[in-house]
């Protein structure tokens, strides 16, 4: 019947992992605490803030308003996924050569949100870069040269260099 | 777009073959953090840790009676429940106060409150156990017997007689107060033509950092050492703190800071949460880990700027601004922060009022009153944001009512750019600032013509666009005069040591920290030009009190000028040591040798002679091939502190450009520029993004951001879907312009940079509103944030 | 902020749920998750179990039949965002979608946990009721439907039962003369609503008939302002605006008095839309 822990079975980054989570553990915590995969952050604990962003089947999601436990026979993908499996290279080349992130803390969220956008929309007027991350707080670059850098992305993945 | 690629090397006195002073490098660092491979402390997990969750106040202001312990100790996971009582046995309390700032006053402060409770969010118990979800769910099994004490919440009546008296040891709630009377203010106002007197208003807000404050402390018996992994700004301060009040020698301490998810001031502070954390460990005797979250962020994490100041400037009608008087009252919390005080704000503010103008009469008065409410302490560009308000706010009504353009205004009483050196009415002295070129910058960067054109333009169809302008000084680099010469153990001077590795590649060790503004770049940049290697051959050491030399840590903009300094010096002395050991090796003097892109080379026609890695190898592991009494040293430190100036004052000019929507009260910010001085630039798109993340953040305090308190001292909007933070939809794009007027206090030249965007742009919002609203005869807002409502109120709507 | 302790259980059928919700007084059913497990972080609520309804069968379809769309509990506002049927038959909702929350809140949250959920600042409920939509639920005494009008009760308060678990909601097909206006005030793109209002009538040139205001943001509940309606009706937008039927209380964001004045402003953008015939 039901339990306060269950087991669950899902991959993440493309591993297989089998655990057993207390319902009550977030998918995010989870996965910094269960599997150490500690490049999804938290930042605020009630969806705002969007540092704990990661994909579950194919879609970015809050991970902090999610349990591990709904994530039973899920696909799940992080930071470190991505990054590794090498599909937002350019993003992360061009937030670096921007200096589209300075402390870091929002980076991941931002990053997957910004590669959400571009699966969507291949040429995203600046206004809408800044809709679609605008659940994505940074405290430190002020935005501008994250639109930057996204904006740069989708130009170039396009084939059409300014 | 295109993104900004390497710049061209600006040529300086500094230039060398490969400088890298004045290009926009990537950060080295960058790579772990976009991989999401950083390490954050709130992502530090050593053997056997546990997890403090604290039980807080409910209430502003109460006496504890009695904590019952036995149902949360039993609760499941739970290591320990322990009390202020307990924690007392452990770690001695502090208290806030500086010599230098006379007067000031406050009580002492315990790492978990005994006997009461003075704020609400203040820690009364602390639960530790096996995670944190066990930890908060013993809390709730807690028992604290309250007794409600009234609570002082409003400054404006916090000195009155019948208000209670939050310490009765102090006497009354004031904290701090300090006057300031120069020149002949009254007759100045008497002699002028127009007179301008409002109050100003800027609203109590924080800093919102992203990853909240966290800490692991790591208390090993065996050893007799403690090791903190904490996101601090300053982690040779707290070596010391921890020390002091611990009992215990620096060499026991080691304080450890990686990557830091967002400071601005907030984690430069002690916290009674975190040095409780300290204490635990040691008590239990193993590591503990405390993350604030994210609700408790909002009632402990230090809140800042809360001012009611009554202003008042002269003018005369050929725009002479003859004076300026201020009257600042600031309701702080129960405590001044320790150790860099509550009472700095407002002296700031004191300090900084009518800093770019010629206008020699000034009076001011400052009090600092103590209440029931989250204590206040250094937010990033301290106080500047309160004194640019005040000043440039005043500026604009004196400009509007005697019918003269603003930047005109401004244009006649700016001090010359060749006054230099000079002082201000306060007495701040400014080696060399660039007030007028920095105007004449940005009026042609903006437009401004135009913008005026489009104005009237858009006016006659209903539509109420604004300009405002802000002029500003800033401190950076700041010298003992800031908090040394107070008493309190914070260094000003900071050191580099710089290392040749047996490969040839230089390591570098720094004093200052990194929190994403760049530190470690700068440092690299600097380092890598002085000493003669590519950027690729360097690696940076910060935040580290076992592997760095003493040092400051960063605050009031000081990695780049200080810190840089100190790395400047140590490259140009380890490339001395190694040209003499180079010179030893191919017997020639050293003086006609040079090391450029990691090779030594013949100064005077650039032919190679000798790679660094072959040096190294020699030195390293063939010294009986070196000539004898040839002894290689391949490490230099050297450190820095400004003696010239107590502050590397900097200068800038800010415009904002904005629409408001006259039926809502909504405002769109257009656009943004900022024209900033900081002396010699060391890396533009850092100093760039420093400017911009420090404009977006005044820009909250213009118009979003606030903590709301009711009657009872109760922090009403303490959640991030109240408290309203700048999103990216409502944010403009900023163009940044620069001019430079090195300092001659350092070689570098490099003043700071970190905090002016935040000084200048609550104040050029501000004005940009008013002047938008000023043709429909709106009542000027002076009261922060412009909430719609406001808005909506000062044009006759509700 | 961690929850308090609770269990879980995914269940596969309707009856499963409500069964459930009859055992446990304190149960919680789990859709999108994106109120509630804020509200479980923030230990606002601490139900003993989580229900959830995620892998109900049946309950994700988006159909035009009958004259109406019919929109299954289940269908997330992503889904809905860029559904065709609802483009072209529920064009109030689809003009909704983009001012709910963030594109990460969108992929999980559901049309029926917006409407079950009841926040007086969400828009779907004011889509709602300006439609004169309808709510099927499913309970132990078996399906039932709800008008709009008789769902929302009070502050996040509905008349769903205790064992009830919603299942879908239905609102008329846009006809020819349908016209829809939606406007919102927030301080943030993805705010809650500061004042929002999403309205519905029938149009025949500037002629209005069948208004139907539904203000959020105002009170402890989506509310019809019936006396603008009425004004509106008789294309007397000022008389409208000045006889607001609206008390709205005082919260963090605004007083009442601006919230007044801001439905206001908002009945006059949106009356100049429902003005407009339909594109």
């Amino acid at each position: 019947m039901s339990g306060t822990a269950l087991d669950i079975s899902l991959t993440v980054n493309g591993e297989r992992i089998a655990e057993r989570v207390d319902a009550r553990t977030t998918l995010v915590d989870f996965l910094r605490e269960s599997l150490a995969l500690t490049g999804s952050h938290v930042g605020c604990e009630h969806g705002v803030c969007g540092a704990c962003i990661v994909r579950v089947n194919g879609e970015i999601v809050r991970g902090c308003l999610m349990l591990a436990a709904q994530c039973d026979g899920a696909k799940v993908e992080t930071i470190e996924g991505l990054s590794d499996a090498g599909e937002i290279t350019d993003l992360q080349t061009a937030f670096e050569q921007r200096n589209a992130l300075q402390c870091g803390f929002c980076t991941p969220g931002m990053v997957l949100t910004a590669q959400d956008l571009l699966q969507r929309n291949g040429a995203p007027t600046r206004e809408e870069i800044r809709e679609h991350i605008s659940g994505n707080y940074c405290r430190c670059t002020g935005y501008q040269a994250i639109v930057d850098a996204v904006e740069s992305v989708a130009q170039t993945r396009a084939g059409a260099k300014k | 777009m295109k993104i900004t690629d390497d710049s061209p090397p600006v040529l300086t006195a500094l230039d060398r073959p490969n400088s890298y002073i004045g290009r926009a490098v990537p950060r080295p660092n960058l790579k772990r953090l976009t991989q999401g491979r950083g390490q954050y402390v709130s992502d530090v997990t050593l053997p056997r840790m546990a997890h403090v969750a604290y039980v807080r106040s409910p209430h502003a202001h109460a006496a504890v009676k009695s904590i019952k312990k036995t149902a949360a100790e039993k609760a499941p996971g739970v290591i320990a429940v322990v009390t202020g009582a307990e924690l007392a046995k452990v770690m001695t309390p502090w208290v806030g106060v500086l010599t230098h700032l006379k007067g000031l006053k406050s009580a002492p402060q315990a790492p978990i409150a005994v006997e009461r409770a003075c704020w609400q969010g203040e820690a009364v118990c602390a639960v530790v156990a096996r995670t944190r979800a066990h930890a908060e769910d013993a809390c709730e099994l807690v028992e604290v017997a309250y007794e409600e004490l009234p609570a002082v919440v409003d400054p404006e009546t916090a000195l009155d007689g019948k208000t209670p008296v939050i310490h009765s040891s102090l006497g009354d709630n004031l904290c701090f107060e300090r006057k300031l009377d120069v020149g002949k203010v009254d007759e100045a106002f008497a002699s002028s033509d127009a007179v301008v007197e409002t109050t100003f208003v800027t609203g109590r807000h924080t800093g919102v950092t992203n990853e909240p404050r966290s800490i692991v402390a790591d208390w090993n018996e065996g050893e007799q050492r403690l090791t903190v992994y904490q996101g601090t700004q300053a982690p040779h301060m707290m070596q010391d703190l921890f020390a002091k009040h611990l009992g215990l020698r620096h060499a026991q301490v080691r304080v450890l800071t990686k990557d830091v998810g967002g400071s601005f001031g907030i984690k430069v502070h002690t916290y009674a949460d975190e040095m409780a954390t300290v204490a635990l460990s040691k008590l239990l005797k193993r590591p503990v880990k405390f993350v604030a979250d994210r609700i408790e962020s909002f009632v402990t994490d230090i809140h800042a700027r809360d001012h009611r100041i009554k202003a008042k400037i002269g003018v005369r009608k050929d725009g002479t601004i003859t004076a300026f008087e201020i009257d600042d009252l600031t309701g702080i919390g129960p405590y001044s922060v320790y150790p860099r005080t509550s009472g700095i704000e407002a002296n700031q503010v004191v300090n900084l009022v009518g800093g770019p103008y010629t206008t020699p009469n000034y009076r001011a008065q400052a009090r600092v009153v103590f209440t029931n409410k989250n204590v206040m302490c250094q937010y990033r560009a301290v106080g500047h944001p309160v004194a640019v308000a005040v000043t440039e706010g005043l500026v604009e009504l004196a400009a509007a009512k005697i019918g003269m353009d603003p930047l005109e205004l401004r244009r006649r009483n700016l001090i010359a750019d060749d006054a230099y050196p000079t002082q201000s009415a306060a007495g701040l002295k400014f080696e060399k600032l660039s007030h007028h070129e920095a105007l004449a910058h940005l009026d042609s960067m903006m437009n401004y013509a135009g913008l005026r054109a489009e104005q009237k333009k858009l006016r006659d169809q209903g539509i109420y666009r604004g300009i405002g302008f802000a002029s500003f000084i800033e401190v950076t680099n700041p010298s003992a005069a800031f908090y040394g010469v107070g008493g309190a153990r914070i260094t000003s001077q900071d050191g580099a040591t710089v290392k040749l590795d047996a490969q040839g590649n230089i390591s570098v060790h720094s004093g200052v920290t990194e929190q994403g503004q760049g530190a470690e770049a700068v440092l690299a940049q600097v380092a890598a030009s002085a000493f003669g290697v590519p950027i690729e051959r360097v690696r940076v050491i910060t935040g580290d009190t076992d592997n760095t030399p003493y040092g400051g840590g960063t605050w009031a903009s000081r990695a780049a000028g200080i810190g840089g300094e100190a790395a400047w010096q140590a490259g140009k002395a380890l490339r001395a040591n190694v040209l003499a050991v180079a010179g030893a090796m191919l017997q020639a003097k050293p003086e006609t040798l040079d090391i450029r892109r990691g090779v030594v080379v013949d100064a005077a026609t650039g032919a190679e002679r000798l790679p660094l890695e072959e040096l190294a190898r020699v030195a390293y592991f063939r010294p009986d091939t070196l000539p004898s009494g040839v002894q290689a040293e391949l490490m230099a430190t050297r450190h820095y502190v400004p003696r010239g100036w107590p502050f590397a004052f900097t200068n800038g000019i800010q415009a904002s450009y904005l629409e408001v929507d006259v039926d809502t009260g909504f405002v769109k910010l257009l656009k943004h520029w900022c024209v900033e001085d900081c002396g010699t630039i060391i890396n533009p798109q850092l100093v760039d993004e420093q400017i911009r993340g420090g404009i977006v953040q005044g820009i909250g305090a213009a118009l979003f951001e606030q903590c709301l308190y009711d009657e009872r001292g109760q922090m009403l909007n303490g959640n991030m879907a109240d408290y309203l933070v700048p999103m990216a939809a409502e944010m403009p794009d900023i163009e940044c312009g620069h001019c430079v007027s090195p300092t001659a206090d350092s070689e570098l030249g490099a003043k700071g940079a970190g905090e002016a965007g935040t000084a200048g742009a609550p104040a050029c919002v501000m004005n940009a509103i008013n002047d938008a609203l000023r043709p429909l005869g709106a009542a000027p807002l002076t009261d922060m944030p412009f909430m719609p409502g406001k808005i909506l109120a000062a044009l006759g709507k509700v | 902020m961690k929850p308090a302790p609770f269990a879980y259980k995914k269940v596969r059928t309707l009856e499963e749920a409500v069964a459930l919700l009859g055992e446990h007084r304190d149960a919680r059913l789990l859709a999108g998750g994106q109120s509630l497990i804020a509200t479980l972080n923030m230990r606002l609520s601490q139900p003993s179990l989580l229900i959830d309804i995620n892998g109900i069968a049946g309950l994700s379809g988006i159909a035009h039949k009958n004259g109406k769309v019919e929109i299954g509990a289940l269908v997330r506002h992503v889904q809905a965002e860029g559904n065709e049927l609802i483009a072209k038959y529920a064009p109030l909702i689809a003009r909704a979608m983009p001012h709910i929350g963030h594109p990460a809140i969108r992929n999980r949250g559901t049309l029926g946990g917006s409407i079950a959920f009841a926040d007086p600042a969400a828009e779907l409920p004011a889509c709602l009721l300006a439609l004169d939509g309808e709510i099927d639920v499913a309970g132990p005494k078996g399906k039932r439907t709800i008008r709009a009008q008789d769902f929302f009760k009070g502050l996040f308060e509905t008349t769903l039962g205790p064992q009830e678990v919603l299942t879908a909601i239905r609102v008329p097909a846009a006809g020819k003369d349908l016209r829809t206006g939606f406007a919102e005030l927030a301080r943030r793109h993805g705010d809650y609503a500061v004042v929002g209002l999403a309205a519905s009538a029938r149009g025949d040139g500037k002629k209005l008939s069948d208004v139907r205001l539904a203000y959020f943001g105002v009170g402890n509940t989506a509310l019809r302002a019936r006396k603008a309606e009425a004004a509106l009706a008789k294309g007397d937008i000022d008389g409208a605006v000045a006889g607001l039927d609206l008390e709205p209380y005082d919260d963090v964001q605004a007083t009442g008095a601006v919230k007044k004045h801001l439905a206001g402003v908002l009945l006059r953008r949106v009356a100049k839309q429902l003005m407009e015939p339909a594109a």
